[in-house]
């Protein structure tokens, strides 16, 4: 709400012009974490409709301030009926039924009661709405999770009255937009598709963030920690480039059309390299992609993905009430398995905990520190049953056929863990078992952990978080989510050379993978596969194409000599100077 | 004054697509429509939120009233849009 007030005058800040500027506006700058060019009117999304005053009164003619109340109701309504009938199917059922709410006739006397008393027009709806609210909570279940359907209709007709910017995430739009947000919750962009987002800004967030994992996935240019950027204008022309984290406010045409014929270049350098994934001796790094479900099959293969490093199960659990049967779950695996018939697919089991809780597996208690508490693989130990559910339903969809089948367990510190977890895969017919590298410890004793099981994956972004004991969701230790830490690098190469000493894979499937200088790091330690987001497959490809192996364990060497993340990660840079074709 | 009386059948009680149809057919009509459980206070049918908020559960009966021309018509629709399974 505090940035909405400032809105104003930072705004008239930023866009008049500083004298000397080629664009006539300030740059902003943030840390770019999906490359790309994007261009577009900023939409920038409001957190919260701010409650109108109290004691806010309207002019004295009442009946032209509930013909402006009655007029912006509408308006809501008759945009939420249109946005329905463009979106079909469910959508359109879920957005009538908003709009049938707008248009309630005792809704709209309630209002018209209030003006009539002098109340502004605001606060009439902010009033009228909050007794149907309170009446909806009191309900409990089915109707409590109506009250935020009315909110949001609430908070659009104010917006509408108040002239500010509509809350919410529009799922369409004339042309598509740069979206500005403090930060993005998975919420907000559930429906958004690259055909409306031209790039991502957000003011929080590191490398891991939310904002910066969906926008790889969705292959949309991405700059995060970006100060200043929610006073950015509504509607204001933004150019973003999603590899130097550079935000340019209203540039002039020329500086576009020269920023979209680089990107073009470097797009196409990037589809001179095709293939399977190898480095540019012939040593072959399997690419692999990180998908949710059946749904991101498409992307995986158009972008060509060898195999699945890391099949997240819980996408079939979460938001709902009972756990899948073992016939739906057996259903969305074989989907899977078959789209790679020469491949591997290595899924990991059900990764839950109190920060990701499921309706059927309530937490035993309430965790102050979600991260360190009973997630993962630690679920299973407390529910069996549901492990055992699992994998019978991943080995009944194994059963005939020909992709590779790898089953992994998040969240494993220990041998016994390990052991435990490899025993009741073998029980339920699946022959090749690993565990993920994410907990410290796992690294430490990679060479203890190898012998229970046949693979390692390294989950990047969780073992830099223990590692620097830096919450991922906490935004002001975000600096320290970065896994070209050193401390990183060095367990990620304990483990890489504990499986290769017995002869086994190490993958790594954190968002590490996708960083084109970094995964060649990650090779050059002894790294067997790596995983990511579809999008990024093409750069990491292109990237590992035009370096040796003995260049990628140079800049292994280089980036463990240094002792930070920066200098990290400018010392194996100097080694891959085939980055520098890719602007990365 | 034309009423009916209706044990609601839809597995969801009248929440959800049922009470949209019927507050949606309830507003048709130019006379006023209400509703309520039995022994409660009547309620105007054709505000979805004044319908949501009685909470009608499956099996639970409602009283429907209205009064005016064509009145049995729409509460015999009315009654069958309640009574659908």
């Amino acid at each position: 709400m505090d940035e909405r007030e400032t809105t104003g005058t930072a705004t008239a800040m930023i866009v008049k012009t500083t004298a000397g500027d080629e664009t006539g506006t300030r740059p902003l700058a943030g840390t770019g974490v999906s490359p790309g060019t994007g261009y577009g009117p900023a939409h920038v999304l409001v957190g919260e409709i701010p409650e109108p005053d109290k004691e806010a009164r309207h002019d004295g003619d009442a009946a032209a301030e509930r013909d402006r109340a009655e007029r912006a109701v509408e308006q809501v309504a008759a945009d939420l009926e249109a946005r329905g009938a463009r979106a079909g199917g469910e959508a359109r059922e879920v957005l009538g039924a908003q709009a049938l709410m707008a248009r309630d006739p005792s809704l709209a006397m309630e209002v018209g009661d209030l003006i009539e008393q002098g109340v502004a027009a605001p606060r009439a709806v902010f009033d009228a709405f909050g007794k149907y609210r309170d009446l909806l909570a009191a309900a409990g279940g089915y109707l409590a999770e109506r009250v935020a359907d009315l909110d949001d209709i609430r908070d659009r007709v104010i917006a509408v009255l108040t002239g500010l910017p509509m809350p919410g995430v529009p799922a369409d739009a004339a042309e598509p937009f740069v979206l500005v947000a403090k930060d993005l919750a998975p919420a907000d962009t559930a429906l958004l598709s690259k055909d409306v987002v031209a790039a991502f800004v957000t003011e929080q967030g590191g490398p891991t963030s939310h904002t910066a994992i969906l926008a790889r996935s969705m292959g949309v240019p991405a700059v995060v920690g970006c100060a200043g950027a929610t006073a950015i204008a509504p509607g204001t022309p933004v150019l973003v480039d999603g590899a130097s984290g550079q935000v340019l406010l209203a540039p002039d045409p020329a500086r576009v059309a020269e920023a979209r014929a680089a990107d073009e270049a470097r797009r196409a350098v990037l589809s001179a390299a095709t293939g399977p994934g190898a480095t540019a001796d012939g040593h072959p790094v399997p690419l692999l992609a990180n998908i949710g479900g059946p749904r991101d099959l498409e992307s995986a293969l158009a972008n060509g993905a060898e195999g699945v490093g890391l099949y997240r199960t819980e996408f079939l659990f979460l938001d709902r009430e009972t756990a899948p049967s073992g016939d739906e779950q057996e259903e969305a695996y074989r989907a899977v398995f078959e789209a790679f018939p020469q491949g591997r697919v290595v899924v990991r089991t059900l990764d839950s905990g109190a920060d990701k809780p499921l309706a059927f597996l309530p937490p035993p208690e309430e965790e102050p520190n979600p991260a360190l508490g009973e997630r993962g693989l630690r679920m299973f130990r407390r529910y069996p049953e549901i492990m055992a559910a699992q994998l019978g339903a991943l080995a009944r969809a194994a059963a005939g056929v020909s992709a590779k089948v790898q089953v992994m367990a998040p969240m494993v510190a220990t041998v016994e863990e390990a052991e435990w977890f490899a025993e009741a895969c073998r029980t339920a017919g699946l022959g090749d078992a690993g565990v993920m590298i994410e907990v410290p410890s796992a690294a430490l004793r990679a060479a203890d952990l190898i012998r229970a099981v046949d693979f390692f994956s390294i989950g990047t972004n969780d073992l830099t978080q223990y590692a620097l004991a830096a919450d991922r969701q906490v935004t002001a230790v975000a600096g320290l989510q970065d896994p070209w830490h050193p401390a990183v690098l060095d367990l990620i190469a304990l483990a890489a050379s504990a499986a290769s000493g017995a002869g086994k894979g190490c993958g790594v499937c954190g968002e590490a993978a996708a960083d084109p200088a970094l995964a060649c790091v990650l090779v050059g330690m002894g790294v067997t596969s790596l995983s990511m987001g579809a999008p990024a497959l093409p750069w990491v490809r292109a990237a590992l194409s035009r370096h040796t192996l003995a260049q990628c364990r140079a800049a292994a060497v280089a980036a463990r000599s240094a002792t930070s993340a920066q200098a990290a990660k400018s010392a194996a840079r100097a080694e891959l100077p085939g980055l520098g074709a890719l602007a990365l | 004054m034309a009423e009916r009386t209706v044990s609601v059948a839809s597995e969801v009680g009248l929440h959800a697509r049922p009470a949209a149809t019927f507050v949606q057919t309830a507003a048709k009509a130019p006379f006023d429509v209400t509703i309520a459980k039995a022994g409660g206070a009547p309620v105007s049918a054709k505000s979805i939120l004044s319908v949501l908020a009685l909470d009608v559960r499956q099996g639970e009966s409602i009283v429907i009233s209205a009064e005016g021309e064509g009145a049995e018509e729409l509460l015999d629709e009315l009654a069958k849009i309640a009574s659908a399974p």
